[in-house]
């Protein structure tokens, strides 16, 4: 890949869970066009997806942060929602604030953060209680 | 196993992706809940939900997921498949229930299942 640093801000629209990943689905082609390996790609993309998915269901929405060089790929969904009050228990699989009419849409089911942390190779979160929460998820495109 | 022989396993429709019919698949995921399809990783990966909306097809896309089976009879709306067919991704249908669909694609040799870490 030949490029220096690319930077792309989304905007995730609040409420509007139909549209939801549009963000996402743009990374993901970019990333693609750039050259990116498959496997990164994807990995970039879900956790992505995640993210945008829980700023829609917890925050109101939020906006999107996309950093690419050379090195890495970098995310950051800021959001101005409730906070996470216990960041711990809501690492864990299963557990879940989400209302039953998000798991009708097939989410909510405590799995957003997990997978996250299942496929960023850095997952960096900072919440207020009442102010909001910045999730940063990172993605080496080298070894060192 | 091609999505020509899953469709016709499954007695399904195909309402989009003529393209991928000749695609392998190697594994099968069923499942409604989403995040429990992207925790679930696996290459040639087909989906089977009972869920209908636009985030089917999302995740799908996320996961590089080039064909859907909507169970039960489940007939995603005309925009939804218009999204699906924009993303190189094939759609069925069938009248089987989830049980019976997964238990006629294992019968038929789909029978890899996918790492959760």
């Amino acid at each position: 890949m030949t490029y220096g640093i690319i930077r792309k801000d989304f905007v995730i629209p609040a409420n509007d869970f139909t549209i939801a990943g549009e963000a996402s689905s743009c990374v993901k082609k970019m990333l693609i066009q750039l050259g990116v390996d498959p496997q990164k790609v994807k990995k970039t993309a879900i956790s992505m997806y995640e993210a945008e998915i829980n700023a829609v269901i917890h925050a109101n929405g939020g906006i999107a942060e996309v950093e690419i060089d050379r090195n890495k790929i970098l995310i950051r969904i800021k959001d101005d929602g409730p906070g996470i009050p216990d960041l711990e228990l809501a690492m864990q699989e299963g557990y879940t604030t989400a209302p039953d009419s998000i798991r009708e849409m097939g989410f909510g089911a405590g799995m957003g953060l997990p997978n996250m942390r299942r496929y960023a190779d850095k997952l960096e979160i900072r919440t207020e209680v009442g102010k909001g929460t910045i999730v940063e998820i990172t993605v080496f495109l080298t070894d060192n | 196993m091609k999505a020509r022989d899953i469709l016709s396993v499954l007695d399904a429709e195909i309402l989009t992706g003529d393209e991928n019919l000749d695609m392998e698949f190697y594994a099968a995921c069923g499942s409604d809940l989403m995040s429990d399809v992207m925790a679930y990783v696996k290459e040639n990966v087909v989906l089977l939900t009972g869920l209908v909306n636009p985030q089917v097809i999302r995740t799908a896309e996320m996961m590089d997921i080039k064909l859907i089976v909507f169970i039960r009879g489940k007939r995603p709306e005309e925009k939804i498949v218009e999204m699906a067919r924009e993303k190189g991704i094939a759609v069925m249908t069938t009248n089987h229930p989830m049980f019976i669909a997964c238990g006629k694609l294992y019968s038929a040799g789909i029978t890899e299942r996918g790492v959760w870490d």
